[in-house]
Order: structure tokens, then sequence, then C-alpha cells
């Protein structure tokens, strides 16, 4: 398997007044065409690793990494041009809340169509056409209405469907979705999954699923890596995760409750500070 | 189980706005037993925290009758009311004034009903939900998720009601946060004998906390079960098996 992505010692720090708090601590990985997802809780760094790959860490953070190669390309020397060569088309990013991450001012369509104009130079006609059939492909019922449609207008499972459309229309490579269902109910949850799965396997996407929800992402992803705060405890096969070893992986699983019932009061999670070392 | 708290027959809420009308609640009756503890379940827009609502009288009833202990209630709701009911929300970052010390927000329900001994009362409060005396003067950005819930739970329970009406309580929380407020929900209840109804989308969060819970779709209660019954998956409407599905994570053999 020939990787898409390597990182190799991703580290993001965002200076205080304390000086300088890393929250990515030498972070490394590699990933093919595959599912890659990533758990951790709130403040473990999960999110701006997600964010560095694309060479989006809010200023004034800084990310630094040995090796940050996309498909043969440096990530740490691009330009601003190279930057926006690749983002979009080659690697784009779906974020958690549609509300928020959507232009409010302008409809789905001219949002789908803004992502394609830079693309291979087909008419307007034609570029309709195809943001018209993402949104069928992302199984929104009615596209015609969606594409004419203001967010606003949108419940938040359609919101997260039209956006996922956004980011796959250019048909990257590399797709980053940084909790895309969190925000979901679970039935609509699993359609979103869905779509997410189909594309890796018939485009041979690469996909990073960042989420905090373990049970699910053991269930969706090849491999799974868990951090804690800001560095990778443990990475697993994801049906090997009942045997992971590290105590805060397996504190995670313990914690959630079952609808099977199970043990009362639930177990919490003890955090060690050697962990963080 | 003990007697009837509340009973809740035939709950009808419509909004209106001009020629719009919402039926968010048709038709939704149950019972809770005196210290039971009982769930709704249902996704965004099935009413399930709307019908929280009208209990409490922060949403108006168009139809139906709401009882609570033989009394039927009326709006708007008696202070007497407030001393025995007490609800939770679902935002811990949203359901707190943010210009309030902790001490404020606990010994404001004390002063409405006039309440003796505020100053161990809070202090009380505070250690019952597991917080230090340290956190009476923080404002409620100082604290965390988890504990900004705690201090919304500690509101609700200064008051020394008998009912607590939970609005997805932990949903705005990690899942190892998650844990925490739960098991302190279940200890309280244990400790107080006290009443819970709670709403969440979270099917193994309210299999885990509910005796009993009913199923909401579009408004309707659509099924109602028993713990047993879903920890053994016999649930007898598509809509309740769909959800149990889902619930489970995601699953390869399903794709088309």
């Amino acid at each position: 398997m020939s990787a898409l992505l390597t990182v190799d010692d991703l580290r993001i720090t965002f200076p205080t007044r304390q000086g300088p708090s890393e929250v990515v601590r030498g972070v490394t990985f590699t990933l093919g065409r595959e599912r890659l997802g990533i758990v951790g809780e709130s403040g473990s760094g999960k999110s701006q690793t997600g964010r560095a790959i694309l060479g989006l860490t809010p200023a004034p953070g800084k990310a630094t990494a040995k090796v940050l190669d996309f498909d043969g390309t440096d990530l740490r020397a691009a330009t601003p041009a190279m930057w926006r060569k690749l983002r979009g088309t080659r690697m784009s990013m779906v974020m958690q809340d549609p509300k928020f991450s959507l232009n409010p001012v302008m409809t789905i369509g001219k949002q789908l169509l803004e992502a394609l104009k830079f693309g291979a130079g087909e008419t307007r006609a034609e570029a309709t056409a195809r943001a018209l059939a993402m949104l069928e492909a992302v199984q929104i019922r009615d596209p015609e209405r969606v594409f004419r449609a203001y967010p606003h207008e949108l419940s938040g499972g359609m919101g997260q469907r039209a956006m996922i459309a956004m980011m796959l229309v250019t048909e990257p490579d590399l797709l980053i979705a940084d909790e895309p269902t969190s925000a979901l109910d679970v039935t609509v949850q699993v359609e979103v999954l869905r779509i997410l799965d189909r594309l890796v396997r018939e485009r041979g996407m690469g996909l990073i699923f960042i989420s905090h929800d373990l049970r699910l992402v053991s269930s969706f992803c090849d491999r799974v890596l868990v951090m804690y705060a800001g560095r990778v405890v443990e990475e697993l096969k994801a049906s090997e995760l009942k045997q992971a070893r590290h105590p805060y992986t397996r504190g995670l699983m313990n914690c959630l409750p079952q609808i099977e019932g199970g043990v009362r009061p639930l177990p919490t999670l003890e955090r060690d500070a050697a962990w963080a070392r | 189980m003990g007697a009837l708290m509340l009973s809740v027959e035939a709950l009808d809420v419509t909004f209106r706005r001009g020629d719009d009308t919402v039926r968010a609640v048709r038709g939704v009756s149950f019972d809770v037993a005196e210290g039971e503890s009982f769930g709704i379940v249902g996704e965004s827009g099935s009413g399930k925290s709307t019908v929280l609502r009208a209990i409490c009288g922060l949403a108006p009833t168009s139809g139906g009758l709401i009882r609570l202990r033989d009394e039927t209630l009326r709006t708007p709701r008696s202070a007497a009311f407030y001393r025995e009911v007490q609800m939770v929300f679902q935002d811990p970052y949203a359901s707190l004034h943010p210009r309030h010390t902790i001490d404020k927000v606990l010994s404001e329900p004390l002063a409405i009903h006039g309440f003796d001994r505020r100053e161990e009362r809070i202090e009380q409060a505070l250690s019952d939900v597991g917080l230090g005396p340290d956190f009476r003067f923080r404002y409620p950005h100082q604290l965390s998720g988890g504990q900004r819930q705690r201090v919304a739970v500690a509101r609700a329970l200064i008051l020394e009601p008998e009912m607590l009406l939970l609005d997805e309580p932990t949903s705005a929380l990690d899942a190892s946060i998650q844990a925490e407020v739960l098991n302190l929900l279940d200890r309280l209840r244990t400790e107080r004998g006290l009443t819970y109804v709670m709403v969440s989308h979270d099917l193994a969060v309210v299999a885990h906390m509910c005796d009993r819970l009913v199923v909401m779709q579009h408004g309707l209660a659509v099924e109602e079960l028993t713990r047993e019954a879903l920890a053994a998956h016999r649930a007898t409407t598509d809509y309740t098996k769909k959800l149990l599905s889902a619930s489970e994570g995601y699953t390869q053999a399903e794709a088309p």
C-alpha cells in the first residue's frame, strides 16, 4: 500500500502568557487509501492535527514537522499558490457544524459551483449537472430545491450532507472529516457514514475521521489512533479495539453506557499524569 | 412501584405563527410513578423536549391534561410547583448566566422561594454535586463543561425538589465526562428518592438511566418499553428497531 500522506513528528504550539504551549506533541502516522480514525477527548489535539495537514493552523499557532508529505508534495514548504491548488481539489475537510461552516448568504448551488470553478475548464451547464449529481449521490431527495436553497432553509442533516457534497464534488484524494456526524441524529449519522464509506471503496479516497465517539469510530474505520494530551497513546486496528492495552483507550471504551445494561455506577476515566509524558 | 407522581394525558402542543401551524406534540400520554426514572427518546424535531417544556409550563399546551399527584396543573404554574419540579437544561454553556458567580446562581432560587440557612444550603449543594467550596465564587467561564453541568444540577437540587426534568443533560459533554455526570445523577436519585423524567436522543444513555421509556417520532409516542425489553432488543415498531440498530454503530452489512 503506497502512502498517500506521511506525517512525522508533527508539533503545534500556541504562544501564551506563560510561554509557548504545545497542543500537539510529536504525532506520527501514515495514511494509505483507507479509513483512519482519530479519537480523543476535547482538548486532545485531534482537530488541530487535522487542520495542520491542510495548513489551516489558526494564527498565532505554529505547526512544525520533520516530514509532512502529501502524495509527493512537501507541505511544509508549500506556497500560498500551491495550497490553493491542493485545497479543495486534492484534499478537503468536512467541518463539524453545517450551521457555522456554510456561507449563510449564498445558495447551496452557488457554493457548490464555486468549489468547481477552479476545476478542469468545463462549462457552467456541465458544472451544474455535476453539482446536482453530487447532491443526489449524498442521498438528498430533491437536489434541485436544495441547489436553490440557502443554508438556513435546510435541516442539520441536510446541511451536513450538502457540505459533504461540496467537499466531494471535486473528487479529492484525501478527505479530513472533523466530527462530521456529531451534530446529527443516529439514523442520519448512519446514512452519512454510508456515503463516506462508499467513496472510500469506489474512488480509493483516503479518509481521516476525527471523532470523540470511540464506539462509532471502531465500527467504521480500519485503523484508529487514540490521542491524549497532544500525543498518540495507542494505534490499533479497529477490529482489535477490544484488546486495547493502553488504560486510556480502555477507559474511553468502558465509560460508555450500553443498551444491554452494564455496570453501575459507570466506570469513570482515571487520568494518569504519566500518560502525557 | 410507588404512588403516581406525574401523569400526562393526551398532551397536545401546537405552535402557530401566521398561517403556519406546527403540531409539535400530538396526543402523548404517559405516567411516572414516585421514585421512578422515566425516559423519552427520539430524534431532533420529534417533540421530546417540548413535552418536558410543557410539563414545566414553558410551552403552550393546546390540549390534554398534566397532573402532578392528582392535581391538574394550571397555567401559569404556582411557585409551589417549582419547589417540587425543577429542570436541568441541555447546554451548560448556555444555561448559566455568564456574569453571575456560582454563588449568585445558587442563591437566587433560595431568595425567590424564601429559604432560610442560605449559606449552609449553598455549601451543601456544592458538595453534593462533588464541587469544593472554592468553586463558589467563580464565574461559569472558569469552569469546564462537566463542572458547569454539575452547577446546573446543584441549582435544580437546592430547592429540594421531588422531581427533576432532565433535558439531554449530557449530550454537550465528552464521553468520559458524561459517565461522571450520569453517575452523579444516579447517586442523587438513590440518596434522595427523586423522580426523573429524562429526555435524550441517545438510547444507551436512557437505557442506563431509566426504568421505562417512551419512543417519540413526529410528535407521536410510537412505543413504550421497559429497560429489560430494550436490553433484549424486543422492540415492536420499525422505528424503534431502526433506532436500536443505528445506536449499535456502523455496520458494513447494511450498506446497499
